[in-house]
């Protein structure tokens, strides 16, 4: 066979690899609710590091932390790093960004939302800017499909709490997810890794729920603005506590009974065999009143 | 022009035969599920407690049913929950059955009992989960009542499912051509869905939060491979309950991969602890 052009055999080509299958992926579109019945987001308490692996460094970060340092215009956004889309609140709004020539996927987005900055999860291939590049709240996140796992990797952003004031990561910090779906359920899995404050990878889930109805009210990335006065009338105040003077360390021993050598964290603490080290240092407390009070009564709320 | 035409409706009948001979020509037996898996579960796992530390590490006061959702009528249950009761009746591994037992802090050894059925033994309750995997063509879902007949257990009758990559992708699903320098993007991996009826009722939580025998538990197993070479298993568990769960209950318990069982350290059921 011979081709007058050597065009239409390039065309041929093309035309024959598009009905070979590519490559398995999945469609994120939509808004996510997130469903699951974890203690992400919880903060009752403000020193509860259970099952947190961070290092020394970050139980000393974490236990210095006063939540009036949120107020200071430098730190207000702090609370939002790219873990917050894991522990926050809000729901994931998630579409696509097409290339603006052939129309195909470049990116997939999580739309910004309650100060969070968005996420672009960049899908074609282009490194992570040198580490010396500017840091945000939001990171760089490039993506790729393994099977119909979408694995995102984030880098670039700045210090931020890593569990509704649980904690800290790095500027020096990376996330990894893995985004799942299975029908109308996204699960997301986080892994975050930090050579400052954490002893080994911290890991945490979320399970989203596809709805038609979403009860959206997105907002722009975290804008500083004046909270406290006594702050901005002395720029040198940065709210925090002196090591071994956190006025709340044994609220939960004095709560729920367990033993505050748990309640500070640590690798250790999120493994089964650590339940020997508690058996003969934790007696369940006493029944929760019906009406509330310690432990909370939970239900169908 | 239409010479080009041509030759592009030619490529595209070609390739429409050649995959349709494929579909018909030589037809391959389909294989055991063993055999087909697209991941491997087997080995020894190790559960990571990063959440819900303080429900699962310890016994939480009766009556702490904070972060789960249940109804007033389970409420009530939980209330009258009595683990001295439930030694005198046998029943210390009410809190061990199939919807609880892969949020218990412990580790999984999984192995294939034979080539449709993937075992799962966990140490802590010295529990042993059946995944039996069904005809290849049959979803596991057409079979909603058909164990009715075997005895209800604390790990009731799984049905397994492998779920691969779709091999089509939308249109404007394909990426974007990427840079050269870019790793190559891998068809692989794949996803296990079990979904498990027939269950002996028994408690989501060690202090008598209550799941009815009529529970159907489904659960979506994923595993991630990590440059570092580290396996992690995350477990995305729906529990579903009419009697006592307004809603599906919903959480996604980690594992972690482990060289051996040099931790394995079978413990039996406690009511208490």
């Amino acid at each position: 066979m011979k081709y007058e052009k050597p065009g239409i055999a390039a065309l041929t080509m093309v035309v024959m690899l598009s009905a070979v299958p590519v490559v398995a992926q999945v469609d994120l579109t939509g808004t996510w609710q997130r469903v699951a019945q974890n203690d992400n987001g919880a903060s009752r308490e403000p020193v509860d590091l259970l099952g947190m692996p961070l290092s020394a460094d970050g139980r000393a970060k974490a236990l210095s932390y006063d939540i009036a340092a949120l107020s200071a215009t430098e730190r207000q956004c702090q609370m939002y790093p790219p873990m917050y889309a894991i522990v926050g609140p809000f729901p994931l709004q998630i579409s696509m960004v097409p290339d603006p020539i052939t129309q195909k996927l470049l990116a997939w987005k999580i739309a910004g939302w309650g100060d969070r900055d968005e996420t672009v999860m960049w899908m074609d291939g282009r490194p992570h800017p040198s580490k010396f590049a500017p840091h945000s709240h939001g990171g760089f996140t490039t993506g790729e499909w393994e099977g119909d796992t979408l694995t995102a990797v984030t880098t670039h952003f700045k210090l931020g709490d890593i569990k509704r004031h649980r904690g800290f990561s790095s500027d020096r910090a990376t996330i990894t997810y893995r985004f799942n779906r299975h029908g109308d359920l996204l699960t997301v899995t986080g892994l975050l890794e930090d050579p400052v404050y954490l002893a080994e990878p911290f890991a945490l889930t979320e399970v989203f729920r596809l709805t038609t109805n979403p009860n959206s009210f997105p907002l722009t990335a975290c804008e500083p603005i004046e909270e406290l006065p006594t702050l901005h009338e002395n720029p040198a105040l940065v709210p925090h506590y002196l090591p071994g003077k956190h006025p709340a360390m044994n609220e939960m021993t004095e709560r729920y009974n367990i033993p505050l050598e748990a309640v500070l964290g640590g690798p250790e603490t999120m493994y089964p065999e650590y339940r020997k080290r508690l058996k003969d240092k934790y007696v369940p407390p006493p029944p929760v009143a019906p009406a509330g009070g310690r432990g909370g009564r939970g239900g169908a709320q | 022009m239409s010479r080009v035409l041509c030759v592009v409706v030619a490529a595209l009948i070609v390739c429409g035969l050649v995959r349709l001979e494929a579909q018909r020509g030589n037809p391959q037996p389909p294989r055991a599920p063993r055999a087909a898996a697209p991941i491997d579960l087997t080995g020894y796992w190790v559960s990571i407690v990063t959440q819900d530390w303080r429900w699962r590490m310890v016994t939480p006061a009766k009556g702490d049913y904070q972060g789960i959702q249940i109804t007033p009528e389970a409420r009530k249950v939980a209330d009258a929950w009595d683990p001295a009761k439930d030694e005198a009746a046998g029943e210390q591994c009410k809190s061990y059955g199939a919807p609880a037992l892969m949020s218990v802090p412990g580790r999984l050894h999984i192995t294939w009992q034979d080539d449709t059925t993937i075992k799962v033994d966990t140490d802590a309750g010295m529990q042993t989960r059946f995944l039996r995997f069904g005809s290849v063509q049959t979803p596991i879902d057409s079979a909603r009542d058909k164990p009715a007949d075997a005895p209800r257990t604390w790990q009731g009758v799984s049905q397994a499912q492998w779920l691969t990559p779709r091999p089509n992708v939308p249109l404007q699903l394909r990426p974007a051509d990427r840079t050269a320098d870019a790793p190559p993007l891998r068809p692989t991996g794949g996803s296990l869905r079990v979904v498990t009826r027939n269950l002996r009722a028994g408690y989501l939580r060690k202090n008598g939060v209550p799941y009815s025998e009529n529970t159907v538990l489904t659960e979506h197993w994923d595993l991630y491979k990590r440059p570092n070479g580290e396996e992690w298993l995350t477990i995305t568990t729906q529990v579903e309950d009419p009697q006592y769960l307004p809603n599906a209950r919903l959480v996604a318990p980690v594992f972690k991969k482990e060289p051996n069982g040099s931790k394995w350290d079978p413990t039996p059921c406690s009511a208490r602890w």
